[in-house]
């Protein structure tokens, strides 16, 4: 028994702590993603584009007179490994912020730990509505759910003019759980019919049997409020077995590998996102510009709002004049009429941000930009 | 009527995946009794293969003597592979007590499937379209022309499988081998070779099957094999384990349940039901449909 | 009279380190948080080896399920803390705050080990039927099965994962119960019943012919080894504070596996050995996490060709100290291989 516990002290007395401190001249932000994993486009988009942010800001200056450094975790697109990568950055690399996560479920597992420590975490894509309701240290600068699955509604009802639509979504996960009971909701409340549902989990990669059941509903439409990964599979089953008409989706669709991964099958669908490339307003195009001269990629909405979150970040610890996380909650709670690229964004009392939707189509290859639908009350 | 037709087709295809790669365990438990865990990661390994060697051939249009290529390369790489670790994993356990045996097997097994996450990136990646598409149609019920090759080619493995074992010299001494591997020995068999060729066949069916789900379904990634292996290990059991034809019907059995399952009545299960049926045919018929019972002699 | 002294000294020990380690006995003396957390996972894990080996090392039969019953340990107790963790607490308002934790975590933890004992008894009384290899299979898929029935429950969070339960588990429990986890197998391991169960190991058909009741005794065992698999679900959900099944697969049973083998099948010094290396090693080599598992599963091949007893075999540590004393551990029958 002793000897065991001997043991245990021994080796907790070789292993020589390596914690990594901020110096004194460096701000350290944690970020957490999904650098590899089913949805590694996700983190990849968003850490590129948090990394470019950080990059500008510190040549013009730094925040408060230091450079921002950022320290990045991956989670492998998995809830629990989020939750590790957190509890790390805080415990180990005392960062005193925390950047992340696109995929609302691993934002909701990271979040009830940075609230515990007091460290402000800022989602950039997370549209769960649970997610900020964690806790105040919790925000996020992009749009909810309610209103995305609204604005899917819309594509269906106004846009595609669909009565009958089956939909078609992710049991595993709460982004698209969440989607499609908001949906359901609200294309009843146009009047529409919802004709078949069926559920996958994440990571399947046969959805025939699904499929077969809905097109023998016959619906005018199928809302699929997925990830790339699974949507594009979908599309091309779907299109095998005879189903032709349209898909529409969220902005889990956001990908540069969703074209790849569905091809062909994806002409004519329709998703809502946050930002779209072909918006000619100044900031978009320099963001745009810059981001393809540094990454050679066109930025997708993913990196749009990472680098908008990093920005805001940034802006809040300036006006909070420390990076103490109480004050950087509160500035960021005040967070009012910032330009950012995915629009002008105001942090409500709700700590999400409210701001209008894009409508995006999908036309060989390209996603084509149809209308904004702006969030009812504005 | 169409739609569950439509699901009857769904689960051939399916099904004969999995019947595939389950004569590879059921060949593999026949001589050795030993349930090669680290098949469905050679299954996987085959499915890359393919990918790799079909982007190299890539450039011209999708065509069928491209795909043949390919697959056949795949099967290449896979037997070759079955042996290697028939050769260096298993041979050097061979005497030893069951449980070595399966320990070693585990530890292949995570050995492939994290080796491969690191050689090929944990990223899930697509197949590129290998055949050139047509679809058919009869009476409502789709048949594309990925599913029909899948079927088709499945049939003809098995049915030349079968010709192999039942008319072959080889054949006959891989049953033999499964029989009584000390009584095959003393009758001037060699057994090392029969069973480093029945790994490599075994290898090669599962490497077709790989590139088969690569074609039906374009997503791989490292980890598909354990999912997809388990259930073909169900289905050979299923069907008797160290029976062939058995474990074709087990196949084509827990592929169609599968389908049916998640059609009618819910797609959470899907991993479940393959477990569910394991578990019945263990406590009610462990010798599987097909199957015969041993007695244990002391 | 001698147990119980023992007893005492080792509580007042762990309660030392435990305040030792969190900073709270020496000012300015304390552990950083990151390896207090290895600490104790090493401990959680200890508990989750030296129960398998209950059942795989010294009864001989092959389960890769243990983590489902980890899962239920953890799943009961967290939800239990959930949803009564208020009441069961103010049924104790009259004690001292640490009081009310410790009942709580008490409660819950029984409730986690008599759930995980109840599923250990569904179990095993079908699949114990059966040998070898098919065992192993049949306990892998009640393992999935288990895990995927959680998954489909939406009181317990369902796919996004269980949170906020309040961190009860610490240093002294997870060591404290680590220690009986220990203790309690030796004794049942010294025990005739132990013995029996090594018996069965050897040859089961010849201790069914000897007049044992070899099906009764090994779901007795499999029973003891998923209740304390549920200790440590318990203590780890009570101490991560977060639960999702993804950390409840076959893989978590197979790095339990490895513990095992690494240390000596066995042995139950070589299972507490195993586990400690494991999270070590691990933690170790996190900055080389894709190599991590790749050199641990040549690892276990290698350990299976050329040193399939493991580190230990069938020994324990203590018989290399007391080789004069000739102490009671079972004598080495024949290793696997």
């Amino acid at each position: 028994m002793k000897s065991r516990v001997l043991l245990a002290l021994l080796l907790a007395a070789t292993l020589a702590p390596a914690c990594r401190r901020g110096g004194g001249d460096e701000i350290l932000v944690g970020e957490y993603g999904s650098l590899t994993g089913t949805t590694a486009t996700f983190g990849q988009s968003t850490n590129n584009a948090i990394q470019m942010a950080y990059e500008q800001i510190n040549a013009a200056g730094g925040v408060l007179g230091k450079k921002v450094r950022v320290i990045v975790e991956d989670d492998q697109s998995k809830p629990e490994e989020a939750a590790t990568a957190v509890t790390k950055l805080i415990n180990q690399n005392h960062v005193v912020a925390m950047l992340g996560e696109v995929s609302s479920s691993r934002s909701l597992a990271a979040a009830p730990i940075c609230q515990a420590n007091g460290v402000p975490m800022i989602s950039p894509s997370s549209t769960n509505p649970r997610v900020t309701q964690v806790g105040d240290y919790i925000f996020r600068v992009c749009f909810i759910d309610p209103f995305q699955a609204e604005v899917g509604a819309r594509i269906a009802w106004e846009i595609l003019h669909l009565k009958k639509v089956a939909i078609l979504s992710d049991v595993r996960n709460d982004y698209s759980v969440g989607l499609q009971t908001f949906f359901r909701q609200t294309f009843k409340g146009f009047g529409g019919e919802i004709v078949a549902e069926q559920s996958y989990s994440e990571g399947d990669s046969d959805f025939r049997a699904q499929l077969t059941q809905i097109k023998s509903a016959n619906p005018e439409g199928i809302y699929v409020p997925g990830y790339y990964t699974e949507v594009g599979t979908i599309a091309r089953q779907a299109r095998e077995l005879g189903i032709t008409v349209p898909l529409i989706g969220g902005d889990g669709w956001d990908s540069p590998r969703l074209w790849e991964i569905g091809g062909e099958a994806l002409n004519g669908c329709h998703f809502s996102n946050h930002y779209s490339v072909d918006d000619p307003a100044p900031a978009v195009q320099k963001f745009v510009a810059d981001y393809k001269a540094k990454y050679n990629q066109v930025p997708d909405a993913l990196a749009a709002l990472g680098y908008d979150a990093a920005r805001i970040l940034a802006d809040a610890m300036t006006r909070a004049g420390s990076t103490d996380g109480e004050k950087v909650r509160d500035a960021l709670a005040a967070t009012k009429d910032f330009p950012g690229v995915t629009g002008t964004i105001t942090i409500n009392k709700d700590r999400n941000a409210v701001k209008p939707a894009v409508v995006l189509k999908i036309e060989n290859g390209k996603f084509v930009y149809v209308t904004t639908v702006k969030p009812t009350g504005t | 009527m169409t739609t569950f037709l439509q699901q009857l087709v769904n689960g051939l295809s399916l099904g004969s995946i999995y019947a595939l790669i389950a004569l590879g365990y059921t060949m593999v438990y026949g001589v050795l009794r030993l349930i090669n865990f680290a098949h469905g990661d050679v299954y996987m390994v085959g499915a890359y293969a393919g990918y790799y060697l079909s982007r190299k051939l890539k450039g011209d249009e999708p065509s069928l003597v491209g795909a043949l290529v390919v697959m056949l390369g795949a099967m290449l790489v896979c037997a070759v592979l079955g042996v290697i670790i028939e050769r260096f994993a298993y041979r050097p356990v061979r005497r030893a007590a069951r449980l070595t045996l399966l320990i070693t097997a585990i530890g292949v097994s995570l050995f492939i499937e994290n080796g491969a996450q690191l050689v090929f990136g944990p990223d899930p990646k697509f197949f590129p379209s290998l055949a050139p598409r047509a679809d058919f149609i009869v009476g409502g019920v789709r048949l594309t022309s990925e599913q029909l090759t899948v079927i088709a080619v499945s049939f003809l493995l098995m049915v030349l499988l079968r010709f192999f074992i039942l008319k072959t010299r080889t054949g006959k001494a891989m049953r033999a081998v499964s029989f009584n591997l000390d009584a095959a020995k003393l009758m001037g068999i060699s057994t090392d070779r029969i069973i480093a060729i029945t790994f490599g066949l075994g290898s090669a069916l599962a490497a077709a099957a790989g590139v088969l789900i690569g074609m039906q379904i374009p997503k791989i990634d490292p980890l598909m094999g354990i999912i997809y292996g388990l259930k073909a290990f169900v289905a050979a059991v299923l069907g008797g384990i160290g029976n062939v034809p058995g474990a074709v019907l087990g196949g084509l059995l827990i592929g169609t349940s599968e389908v049916m399952v998640v059609g009618y009545l819910s797609s959470t299960y899907r991993d479940a039901i393959a477990f569910g049926i394991l578990i019945l045919v263990l406590l009610l018929r462990p010798q599987g449909i097909l199957g015969r019972t041993h007695k244990e002699k002391v | 009279m001698r147990a119980l002294v023992r007893s005492v000294v080792l509580v007042a020990v762990l309660v030392l380190l435990n305040a030792l380690l969190v900073g709270k006995l020496v000012p300015g003396v304390s552990i950083s948080p990151y390896f207090l957390q290895i600490l104790n996972l090493a401990g959680i894990n200890i508990i989750l080896a030296v129960s398998l080996n209950l059942i795989n090392g010294f009864t001989g039969q092959f389960s890769i399920g243990h983590a489902g019953f980890m899962a239920i340990g953890a799943y009961v107790s967290a939800f239990l803390s959930i949803t009564f963790g208020e009441s069961i607490r103010s049924a104790f308002s009259f004690a001292p705050a640490t009081v009310q934790d410790s009942v709580l975590l008490l409660v819950v933890l029984a409730a986690g080990a008599i759930a995980a004992a109840i599923a250990g008894f569904l179990v095993g009384v079908p699949s114990l039927r059966l040998r070898g290899d098919y065992l192993a299979i049949v306990t892998l898929g009640f393992g999935e099965i288990i895990r995927v029935f959680i998954l489909n429950i939406d009181a317990v969070g369902g796919a996004r994962g269980l949170g906020g339960m309040p961190r009860l588990a610490n240093f002294f429990w997870i060591y404290l119960f680590a220690a009986a986890t220990v203790a309690m197998v030796t004794r049942i391991v010294n025990s005739s019943f132990g013995r029996t169960l090594i018996a069965i190991r050897e040859d089961e058909i010849a201790a069914e012919a000897m007049g044992v009741n070899t099906t009764r005794h090994k779901v007795l065992s499999f029973v003891v080894s998923s209740a304390m698999a549920g200790v440590a679900g318990g203590l780890f959900a009570h101490y991560l504070m977060y639960l999702h099944t993804n950390s409840f697969t076959f893989i978590k049973s197979f790095e339990i596996i490895i513990m095992i083998v690494i240390g000596g099948l066995g042995s139950i010094t070589g299972s507490v050995l195993g586990a400690v290396l494991y999270i070590v090693l691990t933690e170790g080599l996190r900055e080389f996490a894709q190599y991590r598992m790749v050199l641990f599963s040549l690892l276990l091949v290698v350990i299976m060709i050329v040193r399939p007893g493991g580190i230990l075999g069938h020994r324990e540590l203590w018989t290399f100290f007391r080789r004069r004393r000739a102490a009671e551990a079972p004598a080495p029958p024949a290793v696997p291989g």
